[in-house]
C-alpha cells in the first residue's frame, strides 16, 4: 500500500521534475484522446508535435508565437511572485496593440526611422497604463486585482473592435473590421529570413534574462518575493506593498503591451478585431509550468507555443478542432498543480499487515 | 482540602506506552500515567516537552503510534474528539477553539453532538455558567469578548456535557493572578463532584497550588511523578529541566537620555475585531528595560504595530527616536533611526518560512551594508547570518538552511540575534520567550539584559510576569489599549499588576494616567 | 408603462443564471474556499445541457446534464485544492481555462445549431391578470427555482445546523477540525453544489438566453458572478439584489441600442464590465467592510494533520 509522507524538507529535483512530469501526463492523456477519437495516436502524436517543427519556416512560426508568450509570461510571473494576481496580460496586450498601432497608423505611409521606436514605446505605455488602472484600485480603493485585470480584458477588445470598425477602419477594406496595412517602416524586420519570425522574440529573450536578474539579484526583486511568500513578514520589514502592487503591475503591462505591439507591429500588420488567440490567458500557464522563473519561463513558452501549432496542424491534417489546444492548455495546468505535491511530499510503501490501526500517519486525503 | 476520596477509587484513565513520533521529532515516547475519579493531575514538562500532543491523543485528535488508553476499565481507540466527547472527555485548548464571528451559543451548539433547540440550550448555557461562577451571555458575539470570558465559554461548553474528564491546557496565560484564583476555585469544585482533571502547565506555582498529582515529561519522555504539595518549585524544576532554574540579576543601572518617546498615541485599530490605542505615553530611556504586561487581546498586537511603524500614527510627533518625530514614518525608515523590533509571531513575521537565513538576514539588515545600488551582496548577507548563528549559538545546518526547518526556539534566537547585531538604540521585544525551551528561554533574556547594559533602550511586551518582574528595570501595564503608569518591579506586587491588568489602574490610584507624571514615574526619573 | 414589462422581463432572464452561480458560489466561498472556475463549469454547463437537450429533446435533461457537467468539473478542483492543497487561486484559473477549451472542443460540431427555447409556464389565474400577470407570472420554471434557490441558501446558511457548521468551517477550518467537524467532507460538498448551479446557470445561456451553443458564450458571466459575491458582501439577499441590478444594466444596454442613441454599441456593451468594476472599488473602498464580512479562510488550503 502506498501513501503520501510529507518530506521534511521540499525537494528541489522535483521543483524542476514536476513540469516535465505534467507535460508527460498531459501527452499520455493527448495519446488517449487521439485513440478515442478514432485516429491513430503514432500519427497524430506526428502531426501535432513534430510535424509542425520540422522546417525552418516552422521553427520560426514557433519562435514567433514564443514571443508574446514569453513577453506575457515573464510580466506575470513577476507578478506572481509576489502574489500580485494580474490576469488580464491578454488586455493589457490588446491596449499595448492599440497604443502602437495608432502611432503607426499617424506616420502612414511615411518611412520615417521614428515610427518603429515610437510605435514600441507607445505599446510599453499602452499596456502600463491598461495595468495602471488595477494598481491604482488596488492601491488605492483595496479592489480586488483578478476581478478588475480580467473585467478591462473584455473592455480593451471592444475599445479595439469599435476602432476597427469605427474610426480607424479601412476605408478601401471592403468593409471589414480592421484598419488599413502598415507601411514598411511601421513593419518589424524579419530575424530569420524565409520565416515570419521578428525581431521580438530577441527583445523577449533579453527582458527574460533582465528579469532574472531583477528577481534574483535586486533588492526591489526580494522585496517582491517575500510579499509573495509572507505577507506579514513584508509588513514587518517595512516593504511597501503599494510598491509592490505597482512594479507588478507596471512592469507586467509593459511587457505585455509590447508583446501586442509585437503582434500587429510583425505577422499581422495591421490592427482587426482579433489580434491574439488568447496568449494572455496561455501565458498564466507559461508563468506556472515555468516555476514563476524567467528561464523557467522560456521553455514553458516554447512547449505553450507548440501547442498551438499543434492544434493549427491538428485542425487541418486530423479535422480537428483548434480548440484541442485549450483543452492542452488547462490539462498541462491541471497536471503541473497535481505533480506540485512531490515537491513537499513523497509516496512511500507501506506494510498495512504489520502496522497497527494507528499507524504514523501524516496523509493528506 | 480532603484529598483522600479518590485515592482508592479506580482509576478512570490509564494510559501505558504512548508513543508519538514525527519525521523530524519525537514527541512522545513511553508515556504512561494514570488519573483517578476526582483526582486534578497535573502534566508539567517545558516548551516543548510533548505535553500538548499527549493531551491531544487523549482527545482524538492526533492518532498515536504506539500504546494503549484504557477508560473506565477498557481499552479504547480514540480516533475523533466527537468519540472523546461521548466517552465523557472534555478539553480547553490553550489556543481557544471558538469562532469569532458566531455567537456564543452558536459555538456551543456546534460543539453539541445531539442538536437542542436554541432558547433551551441558552438557558442551559445560563444556568452552568452561573453554577460553577463563570458568568457569560449566550447571545454575545465571541469576538466582543475579553481572552478571560472566552476561556469560559470554553470551559461551560465542555461542563454542558456534563464530563468524566477535563483536559486543561495552560488555561492561566490568558488570565489575570486573581482570574487565576477564581479557576481554581472553578477547578477543585469540579473535582469534588467526581470529575478528573488534567492540568497541563509549566507554571510550578500553580501545580503546587492546585494539583493533587503530577507526571512530569522531559523531551517526550516522563521524567517523573510527584505529589506537588510536597515538592518546591526546585525540585519540580529538576525533573522538569534535569537541572536548576537560573535566574537573570538586574545590576542597578542609571537610566540615561530618553530614546523613545510615545507622546498621547491614540490609534484605532485596523482589526475590526481588535482593541483600540488609548492615549498612549511612555519613555524609555538609554539602558533601560520596560517591561510592558498584560493578557494578550489588550492591544499588544496594536501597540507593536504602532511602534514598529507597521501602522502609522496620525501626527509625526506621536512617536519620537532619539528626539526625532517618527510616528508617520515606515519600519525601514525607524529602522535606519536605530530601532529594531523582534514581533510575537516568528514564522511568517519575524521571518520568511521557505528563505534560508542568510536571506532573512537581508528581510531587515539591507540598511547595513547587503545591498548596494539596489543589488543584493550576498556575501556580506551570508558572513552576517554566519555571525548571529555563531554568536546566539543557533542550532541549525548553515546559514543556508530555511527558517522554517529551525525549532521554535532556534528561530527566535536567530531573530533577536540578528535584531541585536544591527545595533540598536531602541529595540522592542513582543513574547521574547514564549514557546521556547528553557535553555533558549535564558540565553534570550540574558540577550536583553546585555543589550540594556551597553545602553540600549528595550521595551518588552510579555504575558509571563514572572519574566517582566525578573529583566525588567519599570513595569507598566496594558489593559483595553490604555497604558498604567509604570513602576519598579521592587516597588510593586504580582497582586498590584494583577489588579491593573484588570484595567483598574485609574481607581487603585486616583487620578493616575501614564501621560501625567505620576509619583511613580517622577520618582525614578 | 407597458415598455416596462418586457424591460422587467428580459432583465429577469439576463439576471437569473448571475444568480445561479453567484449564489453557488456564495455557498462556496461561505465554507473557505474560492474556486475561481465559474466561468469554465458555466462553459461545460452550457454545452452539456445544450448537447443533451437537443438529443433527448428534454430540458429537464438538458438542465440535469448541465448540473452533472458542473460537478464532474468541480469535483476536479475539489480533489486538487482539498486533497493535494492546491493553490485555489491558481487552481481556479485552470479550472476555467479547461473549461473553455473543453468546451470549445466538445462543442464544435454544434455551433449554431438551433434549439428550442425553454418555454414560459403559464400558471392559471395568475397569467392571466394584466401587467402583474406579465410582469410575475411569466417566466420559465428556471426564473422561479431560482427564487427557491434563493430562499433555500439564504435559509441554510442562517438558519439550519449545516449551515452553522459550513459558515464556521469558512471562518476557522483549524478549530472546526479540532472540535471534530469534517472539515473536508463539507467543503467538498459545498464546491459540488457551486459546481451544479454553474452548470445550470450555463445552460440557462444556452437554453434559454440564446438559446443556442456559442464558444465562449458566457463572455465573462463567471467572472461578474464572482464579483457579485463580493458585492453582496457573502450575503444571499444582496447578492440577488445585485443579480437583478446588473440583469437590469445587460438589458438597458440593449434597450439603448434599439434606441438608437448615438453611443457606439461597443460602449455600450462595456458597461456590465464597468459596472462592475465600479461595484467592486465600491464595496472594497473600506477594508472593514471585506475584513467583517469575507469567510476568514477564503482561499487558504487546510490541512489536517493526524
Amino acid at each position: 500500500m502506498l501513501r503520501l509522507e510529507r518530506r521534511a524538507t521540499p525537494s528541489s529535483l522535483m521543483r524542476f521534475a514536476s513540469p516535465l512530469l505534467a507535460a508527460l501526463c498531459m501527452l499520455m492523456t493527448g495519446f488517449l484522446l487521439f485513440s478515442a477519437l478514432g485516429k491513430d495516436p503514432m500519427e497524430a502524436f506526428y502531426l501535432f508535435f513534430v510535424k509542425p517543427v520540422s522546417s525552418t519556416y516552422g521553427i520560426g512560426e514557433l519562435l514567433l508565437k514564443t514571443t508574446p508568450l514569453l513577453l506575457c509570461g515573464v510580466g506575470l510571473a513577476l507578478g506572481f511572485r509576489a502574489s500580485v494576481w494580474n490576469i488580464g496580460a491578454e488586455g493589457q496586450l490588446t491596449m499595448g496593440a492599440i497604443a502602437g498601432g495608432g502611432v503607426a497608423l499617424w506616420f502612414g505611409d511615411s518611412d520615417s526611422s521614428l515610427a518603429m521606436p515610437l510605435m514600441v514605446l507607445a505599446g510599453i505605455l499602452g499596456g502600463m497604463a491598461w495595468a495602471a488602472i488595477p494598481a491604482f484600485l488596488r492601491t488605492r480603493f483595496n479592489t480586488n486585482e483578478i476581478l478588475v485585470t480580467l473585467m478591462l480584458v473584455y473592455i480593451s477588445q471592444l475599445v479595439l473592435s469599435w476602432l476597427v470598425h469605427g474610426p480607424w477602419r479601412d476605408p478601401e477594406g471592403q468593409n471589414y473590421p480592421q484598419s488599413q496595412g502598415f507601411g514598411d517602416a511601421e513593419t518589424m524586420a524579419v530575424l530569420i529570413s524565409g520565416t515570419r519570425v521578428t525581431w521580438g522574440i530577441v527583445y523577449a529573450l533579453a527582458l527574460a534574462l533582465v528579469a532574472w536578474i531583477f528577481s534574483q539579484k535586486t533588492f526591489a526583486g526580494f522585496r517582491m518575493q517575500v510579499a509573495g511568500l509572507a505577507p506579514a513578514a513584508a509588513a514587518y520589514a517595512g516593504f511597501s506593498e503599494k510598491r509592490n502592487i505597482w512594479i507588478a503591475l507596471l512592469l507586467c503591462g509593459g511587457m505585455a503591451g509590447l508583446a501586442g505591439i509585437c503582434e500587429v507591429a510583425g505577422p499581422i500588420g495591421r490592427l482587426q478585431q482579433q489580434i491574439s488567440p488568447g496568449y494572455g490567458f496561455a501565458a498564466i500557464i507559461v508563468a506556472w509550468i515555468g516555476r514563476l522563473h524567467p528561464i523557467g519561463i522560456i521553455f514553458g513558452a516554447l512547449l505553450m507555443s507548440l501547442l498551438y501549432l499543434g492544434g493549427e496542424a491538428a485542425q487541418m491534417g486530423m479535422g480537428l478542432p483548434s480548440a484541442i489546444t485549450g483543452l492542452f492548455q488547462g490539462l498541462l495546468l491541471f497536471y503541473l498543480l497535481a505533480t506540485d505535491l512531490f515537491i513537499n511530499f513523497r509516496l512511500k510503501r507501506v506494510d498495512s499487515g504489520k502496522t497497527r490501526p494507528t499507524a504514523p500517519r501524516e496523509s493528506v486525503a | 482540602m480532603d484529598q483522600s476520596g479518590f485515592e482508592n477509587l479506580k482509576p478512570r484513565l490509564v494510559l501505558t506506552g504512548i508513543a508519538k513520533r514525527y519525521p523530524s521529532v519525537v514527541a512522545n515516547e513511553d508515556v504512561s500515567l494514570s488519573v483517578r475519579p476526582g483526582e486534578i493531575h497535573a502534566v508539567l514538562g517545558e516548551n516543548g516537552a510533548g505535553k500538548s500532543t499527549l493531551m491531544k491523543i487523549i482527545y482524538g485528535v492526533t492518532k498515536p503510534d504506539a500504546g494503549t488508553i484504557l477508560w473506565n476499565d477498557r481499552y479504547e481507540t480514540i480516533t475523533a474528539p466527537a468519540q472523546a466527547r461521548r466517552l465523557g472527555i472534555g478539553m480547553v485548548f490553550q489556543h481557544f477553539s471558538l469562532f469569532e464571528t458566531l455567537t456564543v451559543w452558536e459555538n456551543i451548539a456546534l460543539a453539541l453532538d445531539e442538536h437542542i433547540p436554541t432558547a433551551q440550550l441558552a438557558a442551559r448555557i445560563t444556568e452552568v455558567s452561573e453554577k460553577y461562577g463563570l458568568p457569560i451571555d449566550p447571545y454575545r458575539l465571541v469576538h466582543s469578548m475579553s481572552v478571560g470570558e472566552r476561556q469560559r465559554v470554553e470551559i461551560v461548553r465542555c461542563l454542558l456535557q456534563e464530563p468524566k474528564l477535563l483536559i486543561m491546557d495552560e488555561p492561566t496565560s490568558v488570565l489575570t493572578p486573581q482570574a487565576v484564583l477564581t479557576l481554581f476555585k472553578t477547578l477543585r469544585r469540579l473535582a469534588s463532584e467526581g470529575c478528573s482533571i488534567l492540568y497541563i502547565s509549566h507554571k510550578l506555582d500553580e501545580i503546587r497550588a492546585l494539583c493533587d498529582t503530577a507526571t512530569v515529561l522531559r523531551g517526550g519522555r516522563v521524567s517523573g511523578t510527584a505529589i506537588p504539595r510536597n515538592e518546591t518549585n526546585e525540585s519540580l524544576a529538576r525533573l522538569m529541566i534535569g537541572g536548576e532554574l537560573a535566574e537573570c540579576h538586574l545590576t542597578p543601572r542609571e537610566p540615561q537620555e530618553v530614546r523613545l518617546e510615545v507622546d498621547h498615541l491614540s490609534l484605532i485599530s485596523s482589526d475590526p475585531f481588535g482593541t483600540s490605542l488609548k492615549d498612549i505615553c511612555l519613555k524609555i530611556r538609554s539602558g533601560e528595560i520596560l517591561g510592558i504586561a498584560g493578557v494578550s487581546g489588550n492591544g499588544q498586537k496594536e501597540l507593536m504595530a504602532a511602534l514598529s511603524g507597521e501602522r502609522l500614527s496620525p501626527d509625526a510627533s506621536m512617536i519620537k527616536l532619539m528626539g526625532r518625530p517618527v510616528g508617520t514614518l515606515n519600519p525601514a525608515k525607524r529602522r535606519a533611526h536605530g530601532l529594531t523590533f523582534v514581533p510575537e509571531e516568528r514564522l511568517g513575521r519575524g521571518a520568511v518560512p521557505p528563505m534560508s537565513l542568510a536571506y532573512n538576514a537581508l528581510l531587515t539588515g539591507a540598511q547595513s551594508g547587503m545591498v548596494r545600488r539596489g543589488m543584493i551582496l550576498p556575501s556580506v548577507m551570508r558572513s552576517f547570518s554566519k555571525a548571529v548563528i555563531e554568536r546566539f549559538n543557533v542550532k541549525c545546518g548553515g546559514e543556508q538552511s530555511v527558517a522554517s526547518s529551525l525549532s521554535g526556539g532556534n528561530l527566535q534566537k536567530y531573530i533577536v540575534g540578528r535584531e541585536t547585531m544591527l545595533q540598536p538604540k531602541i529595540m522592542i521585544v513582543a513574547q521574547p520567550t514564549w514557546g521556547v525551551d528553557v535553555g533558549a528561554a535564558q540565553l534570550i533574556r540574558q540577550a536583553l539584559i546585555d543589550l540594556r547594559d551597553q545602553g540600549v533602550g528595550l521595551l518588552v511586551i510579555s504575558e509571563e510576569l514572572d519574566e517582566l518582574f525578573n529583566i525588567s528595570d519599570r513595569i507598566a501595564v496594558l489593559a483595553g489599549g490604555r497604558l498604567s503608569p509604570s513602576v519598579k518591579p521592587a516597588e510593586t506586587s504580582i497582586e498590584q499588576i494583577g489588579i491593573w491588568m484588570s484595567g483598574k489602574f485609574a481607581d487603585v490610584m486616583p487620578g493616575a494616567s501614564a501621560c501625567a507624571p505620576s509619583r511613580l514615574e517622577t520618582a525614578d526619573a | 408603462m407597458i415598455a416596462i414589462v418586457p424591460m422587467v422581463a428580459s432583465t429577469v432572464v439576463a439576471a437569473t443564471p448571475l444568480i445561479y452561480a453567484a449564489l453557488g458560489e456564495t455557498v462556496v466561498e461561505r465554507s473557505g474556499v474560492l474556486n475561481l472556475g465559474i466561468e469554465g463549469m458555466m462553459l461545460i454547463g452550457a454545452v452539456a445541457g445544450f448537447a443533451a437537450a437537443r438529443a433527448t429533446g428534454s430540458d429537464g435533461v438538458g438542465f440535469a446534464a448541465a448540473a452533472a457537467a458542473g460537478v464532474a468539473l468541480s469535483l476536479i478542483f475539489g480533489f486538487l485544492t482539498l486533497n493535494l492543497q492546491t493553490n485555489q487561486v491558481a487552481t481556479g484559473l485552470a479550472l476555467t481555462l479547461f473549461g473553455v477549451g473543453l468546451s470549445a472542443f466538445v462543442g464544435h460540431n454544434l455551433a449554431g445549431l438551433p434549439v428550442e427555447r425553454l418555454a414560459p409556464i403559464t400558471i392559471p389565474g395568475l397569467t392571466a391578470i394584466p401587467v402583474v400577470g406579465d410582469l410575475l407570472f411569466h417566466y420559465d420554471v428556471m426564473v422561479y427555482l431560482s427564487v427557491a434557490l434563493f430562499v433555500g441558501v439564504q435559509w441554510f446558511l442562517t438558519k439550519s445546523r449545516i449551515g452553522l457548521t459550513l459558515r464556521a468551517i469558512g471562518e476557522s477550518p483549524a478549530v472546526a477540525h479540532a472540535i471534530g467537524k469534517p472539515v473536508l467532507a463539507t467543503r467538498y460538498l459545498a464546491v459540488i453544489f457551486g459546481g451544479a448551479t454553474a452548470g445550470i446557470a450555463g445552460a440557462y445561456l444556452s437554453l434559454v438566453q440564446t438559446p443556442m451553443w456559442v464558444e465562449g458564450m458566457s463572455a465573462g458571466k463567471g467572472w461578474i458572478a464572482l464579483a457579485l459575491v463580493v458585492f453582496g458582501t457573502w450575503k444571499p439577499t444582496r447578492v440577488v439584489v445585485g443579480a437583478y441590478l446588473f440583469g437590469g444594466v445587460t438589458q438597458f444596454q440593449l434597450f439603448a441600442q434599439g434606441f438608437a442613441l448615438p453611443i457606439p454599441t461597443e460602449f455600450l456593451s462595456m458597461l456590465p464590465y464597468a459596472a462592475t468594476i465600479i461595484v467592486l472599488v465600491i464595496i472594497c473602498r473600506d477594508p472593514r467592510t471585506i475584513l467583517l464580512n469575507q469567510p476568514a479562510s477564503l482561499g487558504h488550503s487546510f490541512h489536517p494533520t493526524a
